[in-house]
């Protein structure tokens, strides 16, 4: 320990300047965005702009938390999107007029969830293959419950994401609060730690005495949670369900991960750059339509603006040696 | 903070004085139904839920012509248009943008029936003009403009009634996809025309999901089990495949009611010449994305609007087929204008009832 700290300090200035620099991008990125954004259009730089600025990116983030804890242990989740829409499915339908059959179908996803974590453990399976199928089993699930989109979200659903906190907009808030709850139990909590660990090298962990089984166990379980959170959030924004809402979260939680400083090797993510990755992506799309860019190339020009940032952390980052 | 919250009772102020100022306008309106209340410094925006088939294309290129000539007119200021990709969450977020961007009005052809009333309603509430089309959206603060599925049935089912009489006649229906919304609505019409006329039968039903070469298959694989067929239902992009397979069967060509595809209607030409064929031609119009804009610009100039206007489908009879023929591009869809004076005729045909009228044939 003694002597990895004693390389750190060793390192040359520029090249912990180039670290920060990497960690920082995200945030860059998203204050450029936004500066062009009230320089088109001042109105936005209000409560009330701010408000419609980001209000659909609160289900966005969670999912893509979610995301980051199944990355964390270097898997990958692909079921994520259409988890997220079946869940506004359940929530549409039963959460108003029968919220106990809505929480139960919920503790069963999450525990669905935990058990597919347990099954990619014991058998050894590749998560790309499991989560895939996953997807199909959630889409249909959606589906057989809510052929066609309808439904309604409880009142006080709507009512909570309309709700106007005092101070910043809602979806400010939510992004601060989420951030700080996961740089706490991830990042800077030991147990953490741990959890980082088990997906850098499992086998260590095991070794230091804990269960790697339980850690994936509980890991796959709290990323269910998460998406039951960002599926809660969407239906009450949205105020309904509907099966194919949201299967673009997954690639865009992918995104946010990689964007906010994560790696598929595992054990390298960082809550808060994982927020602010999907902020940036979100606010991508809000980019290009107020710089009316024509609508044929607006999805490659998305696309553009990705690439650019993550060549950009490239870029920034230090040359193993 | 408290600037914040300022500019939002300033924003706030500003739209319960734009409120008030729409009465105002209500009171300019010609004869002819045409409002002219002042929308010269208005904005239009249009958010598509999918650019990427051609139909949508030609719908998005059709808004921007009436658009930019409303411009060159001075009947708007300006107009912008934002497609997602077939994502409703992102459609949903480019909504809550164009309400930022301040456009006095929202067209929307919505990817979803329910999921974009969050920003729908976010639009209504900022004093926005909000006109859902060619798609259901619930959110009742939305005008809608949209077909009534049932005349479509029915006037395939009336058709076959004026060639055919009360001889008892069997049809074959083609259908679109299995469990899709918009077959299912189309179905529910004919089935509804069916039951005023009790000497037809539906005897074969295929899905041929709007494509020449499903349709082709579908029916070819049926036909041996079929008897004499008098006509064939058709949802549209299926009738040029009905008939290979009917002349690939060595039957006689029954009466396919056709799509307004230049396939279809190059065949229905072409029999027509050799032995005086006579059909009918049905389908939706990629133009239908102007009749929405001129509802909004109608609405925001201080016209009555229906909340639900019914716009007609495209019909070509015997007599304009050449006509449309001729205006229809290799492997397209008979489009034609929605000009504002015939939207204007469709809305008031809407608010008392009548007829809604039909597009006229090109001259």
């Amino acid at each position: 320990m003694g002597e990895a700290s004693a390389v750190t300090m060793a390192a040359p200035p520029w090249q912990r300047w180039r670290s920060l620099a990497e960690a920082g991008l995200p945030f860059a990125a998203l204050i450029v965005m936004l500066a062009v954004i009230i320089d088109i259009r001042p109105a936005v730089f209000s409560y009330f702009g701010f408000t419609l600025l980001f209000k659909l990116t609160t289900p966005l983030i969670l999912a893509a938390l979610g995301q980051m804890l199944i990355i964390m242990l270097g898997d990958i989740d692909l079921s994520n999107g259409s988890f997220v829409g079946l869940v506004t499915c359940i929530t549409a339908l039963f959460l108003t007029d029968n919220p106990g059959l809505a929480v139960a179908a919920y503790v069963a996803l999450v525990l669905a969830y935990a058990a597919f974590g347990l099954l990619i453990h014991l058998r050894a399976l590749p998560s790309i293959v499991v989560t895939l199928g996953m997807s199909f089993i959630w889409l249909g699930a959606a589906v057989m419950l809510l052929p066609a989109p309808g439904g309604l979200a409880p009142g006080w659903l709507s009512g909570f994401m309309d709700w106007r906190p005092p101070l910043l907009p809602l979806p400010i808030w939510a992004a601060i609060v989420v951030a700080l709850a996961g740089h706490l139990v991830i990042t800077r909590s030991s147990y953490g730690t741990i959890l980082r660990g088990t997906g850098d090298n499992p086998r260590a962990t095991a070794r230091a005495g804990w269960s790697v089984v339980a850690i994936r166990v509980a890991v796959y379980a709290a990323a269910g949670g998460l998406g039951v959170l960002a599926g809660l959030t969407l239906t009450g924004l949205t105020t309904s369900g509907d099966a194919n809402i949201a299967p673009a979260y997954t690639l865009i939680g992918v995104s946010a991960v990689i964007l906010g400083g994560g790696s598929f090797t595992g054990g390298i993510v960082s809550p808060v750059g994982t927020v602010a990755g999907a902020l940036v992506l979100s606010l991508a799309g809000s980019l290009l339509s107020f710089l009316q860019v024509s609508p044929t190339w607006q999805v490659g020009a998305q696309g553009g603006i990705l690439f650019l940032i993550l060549a950009g952390r490239v870029l920034l980052r230090e040359v193993p040696q | 903070m408290n600037k914040m919250r300022h500019a939002w009772r300033k924003w706030r102020a500003a739209l319960v004085l734009g409120l008030a100022l729409v009465p105002m306008l209500a009171s300019i309106t010609r004869a002819d139904g045409i409002a002219t209340g002042d929308t010269s410094r208005i904005r239009i925006a249009f958010s598509n839920s999918y650019a990427g088939n051609s139909f949508r294309q030609v719908m998005i290129r059709d808004f921007q012509d009436a658009a930019a000539q409303a411009v060159k007119e001075g009947k708007i200021k300006g107009y912008t248009v934002v497609s997602s990709n077939a994502s409703v969450t992102e459609q949903a977020s480019q909504m809550q943008n164009l309400i930022l961007q301040g456009y006095n009005a929202i067209i929307i052809l919505a990817g979803s029936d329910t999921a974009l009333n969050g920003a729908v309603k976010d639009a209504c509430d900022a004093g926005i003009v909000v006109v859902a089309f060619a798609s259901g959206v619930t959110e009742p603060c939305a005008y809608r403009v949209d077909y009534d599925l049932d005349t479509y049935g029915q006037a395939e089912m009336n058709y076959f009634a004026s060639r055919f009489g009360t001889k008892p006649t069997n049809l074959l229906e083609i259908r679109g996809l299995a469990g899709d919304g918009f077959d299912k609505r189309l179905h529910a019409g004919v089935e509804k025309a069916l039951a005023e006329y009790p000497n037809f039968k539906i005897v074969g039903q295929v899905y041929g999901e709007w494509t020449s070469t499903v349709a082709q298959k579908e029916v070819a694989g049926i036909l041996p089990s079929l008897p004499t067929i008098g006509g064939v239902l058709t949802q549209g992009g299926d009738g040029y495949g009905a008939a290979m397979a009917f002349e690939a069967a060595g039957r006689k060509l029954p009466i396919i009611i056709m799509g307004n595809r230049q396939d279809e209607l190059a065949l229905w030409k072409k029999e027509r010449a050799a032995e005086g064929y006579e059909t009918i031609s049905l389908g939706a119009t990629p133009s239908v994305s102007q009749a929405a804009f001129w509802v909004a610009q109608q609405i925001l100039a201080g016209k009555k609007v229906p909340k639900f206007v019914q716009v007609p489908l495209l019909q070509i009879h015997q007599d304009d087929l050449d006509a449309w023929l001729a205006k229809v591009p290799d492997g397209g869809v008979a489009d034609a204008d929605f000009s504002q004076a015939l939207t204007v005729a469709i809305i008031d045909a809407n608010a008392d009832h009548k007829p809604i009228p039909g597009i006229p044939a090109p001259k």
